[in-house]
């Protein structure tokens, strides 16, 4: 397993995702010996897991059962610890897109925060591409590259303990696109710029509130970035159901045999397969604001 | 700016490539060939001299078509010196503030006058500029430059600016997949390097083309296509090298039964790779293989009948017949070579296949998704996802409902994605004007391991918290 790379089987040391139930997971580190509880009984991980194939039912001690799947940035996003708030897929989904990422790209990402677009990145960039990764908090830092290791993928990844706005991303002129999410992303821009190819590449900044918008983009502007564009994006969830509709009953328009007797209502009601909207949603997560370095 | 050029190769215009024209929010497809005229938003202009300049370059089309790179903008310092007005109480929109004519206009574009010039003369000509607040003054100038100019980026051809180029030029192509919707679809799908995507799609060849640029090469993606023969036109347009090719297989859906019942026979010389007739779709013509057509109109009967007609028996004639007969073999080798190439493609394509542990599949087309959902998804390996795509709801509803009914996948959702622009000017930031209005719906999943032959002990296995969840009306 890793997170880069599918395998069939379950083997010692690797993280799977065990799914319980609707939009309900958790991860688990596969280890000899160990066990993992759940509200469907014991995961034995020697017998239930290690040699079985991702995607299999495991049948837990109290006669529940769960499926174990192959982790995947996505399920990882979904299940990783927060140690900041994190990105979700629909921002990562786009993100990547107008990144230009693909198989190859070297990418400058801060901060690294609790990994979640990383992981994300690096399946997209393997297995010829780098991410450099900077995190000024030093746990978080530490912690980043450790998840890295156990997930298979320290080998793509090189996170630094510092501060992006003061000393930059630790490399120069070899990013085809730069990341930025921090509070004050436009005191990066000249080191996103100095990061970035010479020939040119993209930056995207993400920012919660739209002064840091207005300033990050005057800051793009005046460093010489084209193509600024800002846009967020939402994700709408239908939930499919099946509903039932009572008819009205306007009654007969015949007239009735006997006139005390009262008419008999009908309990008609009709089938409809249709989708409904969750009572909430995610209403705001970030603007994401883009843009293009030009060829010097 | 003194680099070494060889860095530089890659990242430079070659003759033969293909590009991506950008002026605002238009963007057009095209490949660089040298002396051919192209035309753009209404220009006709020659590429030649994109050649050697770095992609991202903008260039100032000049008169007489040729392309000239644009020297960096210097930033208009006078601006803070213009005179402007508070507010637009007293200016009257009676049409009739600016003193050039049309025809003005175009003497001035006659004598060459570049696009900001052009504008600069507007504005000394219109009575009512320097009433205009200053924001309302950026905005006309922004709006007659967008008008007049005539610059044109040349880009690299991605993704991105491919999926923004068809949404907005052809959605019809694309079954109106928005470019937001189709970034999900390759993040849900986990489309990256090195494994084995089967993608089912009629969107030009867009969605194939943005599944080989995740994959870089790596791995392999079985196109399946309904029809005569895939349609790749949106690939070409990546400019992909042609060793991405390599990974690239086709399989017609048409053996697609034979091939899950075992009964395929990829060896048989006489099968077809490309039958249209079976799902009587006949839309794809356009990409029948033309050696076919060539062979139909010269088939061998014909020939004969010809031959036959003819009683001329002067040498002239005899050897218009040998050379014509000399034709027809070679031709019917030619045919006989690219049925055989067909049939080994197809057993290829097959042999990928077969194995039924594809690690994703991506669905977007025309058709109705649930029997192409149903009916594709038995080829992945379990704990894989899948994506379909559709332009309306409903037909996704259905395939929800019968991927339920039948197990083997988990965490079905369905969703659509909203997306909105935003201007983003000192004091003047909001959101656009204009938003679009719909995306495209999808659905998404991952498969699990199917126990067909425990399906009636599982309910009895479940403990009775469990049990009474599966009853509930409310699916998923």
């Amino acid at each position: 397993m890793s997170f880069v790379e599918y395998s069939e089987f379950i083997q010692e040391g690797d993280v799977a995702i065990i799914f319980l139930g609707h939009d309900s997971m958790m991860p688990v580190k596969v280890q000899q010996g160990a066990q993992t509880q759940t509200r469907y009984g014991v995961i034995r991980h020697s017998k239930d897991l290690i040699g079985q194939r991702f995607g299999t039912k495991v049948t837990c001690s109290k006669g529940g059962w769960v499926y174990v799947l192959h982790p995947t940035p996505e399920l990882w996003t979904l299940n990783l610890p927060h140690r900041t708030q994190i990105l979700y897929t629909t921002d990562i989904a786009n993100i990547t897109m107008m990144l230009e990422l693909k198989p190859g790209s070297v990418v400058c990402e801060s901060g690294t925060g609790s990994g979640s677009l990383s992981h994300a990145i690096l399946r997209t960039i393997a297995p010829t591409g780098h991410l450099h990764t900077v995190e000024f908090h030093q746990q978080r830092a530490e912690k980043a590259a450790e998840e890295f290791r156990e997930h298979r993928v320290g080998h793509l990844v090189t996170v630094r303990n510092q501060d992006v706005c003061k000393e930059g991303f630790g490399v120069t002129g070899v990013a085809d696109a730069v990341f930025l999410d921090i509070p004050s992303p436009w005191e990066a821009v000249r080191h996103a710029k100095n990061a970035m190819k010479r020939q040119g590449g993209r930056v995207c900044s993400f920012s919660p509130c739209i002064e840091q918008v207005q300033k990050t983009v005057e800051a793009l502007a005046d460093e010489g970035f084209q193509e600024i564009s800002t846009l967020e994006v939402l994700l709408r969830v239908h939930d499919v159901r099946s509903i039932t509709l009572p008819l009205p009953d306007f009654g007969s328009d015949q007239p009735l045999e006997t006139p005390t007797d009262t008419p008999v209502p009908s309990n008609a009601s009709v089938l409809c397969k249709t989708t409904t909207p969750p009572r909430d949603m995610a209403g705001h997560t970030g603007y994401l604001t883009f843009a293009t370095k030009p060829s010097v | 700016m003194a680099d070494n050029g060889d860095n530089d190769s890659q990242h430079r215009v070659n003759e033969g490539d293909y590009v991506v024209l950008k002026r605002g929010d238009i963007y057009k497809a095209v490949q660089i060939q040298k002396k051919k005229k192209t035309v753009f938003e209404k220009q006709w202009f020659f590429l030649d001299n994109a050649v050697g300049e770095l992609y991202g370059t903008t260039f100032e089309v000049v008169t007489g078509g040729t392309l000239q790179p644009r020297k960096p903008k210097h930033v208009e310092s006078s601006a803070d010196a213009k005179e402007a007005g508070t507010d637009n109480r007293n200016i009257l929109d009676d049409g009739k503030s600016q003193k050039l004519t049309r025809d003005d206009i175009e003497t001035l574009k006659e004598q060459g006058l570049k696009g900001q010039e052009i504008v600069q003369q507007l504005i000394e000509n219109s009575t009512t500029f320097r009433d205009k607040t200053e924001f309302a003054q950026e905005k006309y100038i922004k709006k007659k430059k967008k008008k007049y100019e005539n610059s044109v980026m040349v880009l690299r051809p991605s993704c991105r600016v491919l999926a923004m180029m068809y949404h907005g030029r052809e959605p019809g192509k694309i079954c109106h997949l928005r470019y937001d919707t189709l970034a999900l679809m390759l993040t849900l799908g986990n489309i990256h390097a090195g494994s084995k995507v089967l993608v089912f799609e009629t969107c030009a060849g867009l969605v194939l083309g943005a599944v080989m640029e995740r994959m870089g090469g790596y791995g392999s993606v079985v196109q399946m296509y309904p029809g005569g023969g895939p349609v790749r036109a949106g690939v070409e347009s990546f400019g992909f090298p042609s060793h991405f090719h390599d990974t690239l297989h086709e399989f017609p859906i048409c053996h697609v039964n034979a091939l899950l019942a075992g009964t395929l026979d990829t060896e048989a010389k006489n099968i077809d790779a490309d039958s249209g007739q079976a799902n009587g779709d006949k839309s794809n013509l356009t990409q029948t293989d033309p050696e076919k057509a060539e062979s139909k109109e010269c088939s061998p009967d014909t020939e004969d009948q010809r031959m036959e007609t003819s009683t001329s028996t002067d040498p002239a004639a005899d050897k218009e017949r040998e050379e014509r007969e000399k034709r027809r073999e070679i031709r019917g080798q030619e045919k006989k070579v690219k049925m055989e190439e067909k049939r080994k493609k197809l057993a290829a394509a097959a042999a990928v296949l077969e194995g039924r542990n594809a690690d994703g599949l991506v669905i977007a087309s025309r058709f109705h998704p649930c029997p192409v959902l149903l009916g594709l998804i038995k080829f992945l390996a379990p704990s894989r996802p899948f994506v379909v795509y559709s332009q309306y709801k409903e037909p996704l509803i259905e395939c929800y409902t019968k991927l339920r009914e039948q197990g083997g996948a988990v965490s079905l959702r369905l969703t659509d994605s909203w997306i909105r622009h935003y201007q983003v000017l000192p004091n003047r930031t909001h959101p656009m004007l204009l938003m679009s209005g719909g995306g495209g719906y999808l659905l998404s999943g991952t498969t699990v391991a199917t126990d067909t032959l425990k399906m009636g002990s599982t309910r009895g296995e479940e403990p009775a918290a469990k049990r009474l969840k599966l009853t509930e009306t409310t699916d998923g």
